[in-house]
C-alpha cells in the first residue's frame, strides 16, 4: 500500500504543527520517499529522538503502508 | 526496485512460515532474547539477510557504512525470527529495520547511521566508546 505526499506532509504537520516540511517522491512510484522535517520542537533532542517524533506523526504508517521514507531532520536555522 | 520488494516480500513468506515449522522455539520472552543480543557485541545490528547478503537496500546501505567505517560487528537476519522482527521494533520504539545498537545503546536506522558516517561522527562516536576501528581499505 502506498501513500501520497500530501498525505504524509498532513499527518507529519498535525503531529509537529510548526515543522518545515519538504517530500520528495524517489522513484516516481507513490512508494519510495524522502523527507526533510525541520522544527524547533527538535532543539536539543539526538537525531533518533527527532525521527522518533517523525515516526509518532506518522501514527505507525511508516513501516506498513509507508515502506520507504528517508528522513532527515534538523533544527531550523 | 520495485521488482526487488515483490521478490523480497515473498521471502519473507518463507521464512516466516520455515521459521513456524522450524525449531525456533524459545520460552524466553522475546524483550529478554533481543536484550542478550545487544549485550553479546559491541556493535550488534539487527537487519534483513546478513552482511554478506542483505536482504534489503536499507540493511545493504547500513552494511556498507559500517564496513567503510572497519567496524567489526554482529547481525542478527530479523527475516529468520518474526519474534525478533517484530519485538525489535517496539523494543527500540523504532519503526523499520534495520537497526544498529553499539554498546548497549541504540544508534539508530539506516538514514541516521549513513549521515553519521558521511559526517565522520560514526568513526568518532565508536572511538569515543573504545571500539577499534580498521582502517579502510582504498576504493
Amino acid at each position: 500500500m502506498a501513500m501520497d505526499i500530501g498525505e504524509i506532509e498532513r499527518l507529519i504537520k498535525e503531529g509537529i504543527p510548526d515543522a518545515t516540511v519538504h517530500i520528495e517522491d524517489l522513484r516516481g512510484d507513490g512508494d519510495h520517499y524522502a523527507a526533510y522535517v525541520t522544527s524547533a520542537q527538535f532543539e536539543g533532542l539526538n537525531r533518533v529522538k527527532q525521527h522518533q517524533l517523525v515516526y509518532a506523526a506518522l501514527q505507525g504508517k511508516m513501516g506498513t503502508d509507508l515502506h520507504a521514507l528517508a528522513l532527515q531532520t534538523g533544527v531550523p536555522e | 526496485m520495485f521488482n526487488f520488494l515483490k521478490r523480497y516480500s515473498k521471502a519473507v513468506g518463507s521464512n516466516s512460515e520455515t521459521e513456524r515449522q522450524g525449531s525456533v522455539m524459545n520460552d524466553q520472552p522475546v524483550n529478554e532474547r533481543i536484550q542478550s543480543e545487544i549485550d553479546s557485541q559491541d556493535v550488534m545490528l539487527f537487519m534483513k539477510g546478513n552482511p554478506m547478503f542483505p536482504q534489503c537496500g536499507f540493511s545493504a546501505a547500513t552494511v556498507q557504512a559500517l564496513s567503510m567505517a572497519g567496524v567489526k560487528y554482529g547481525s542478527v537476519d530479523v527475516l529468520q525470527d518474526a519474534e525478533i522482527r517484530d519485538g525489535i521494533k517496539q523494543f527500540s520504539n523504532w519503526p523499520t529495520i534495520p537497526q544498529l545498537y553499539v554498546k548497549g545503546e541504540f544508534v539508530g536506522g539506516c538514514d541516521i547511521v549513513r549521515e553519521m558516517f558521511e559526517t565522520g561522527e560514526l568513526q568518532e562516536m565508536l572511538k569515543e566508546k573504545g571500539i577499534e576501528l580498521q582502517e579502510s581499505p582504498a576504493e
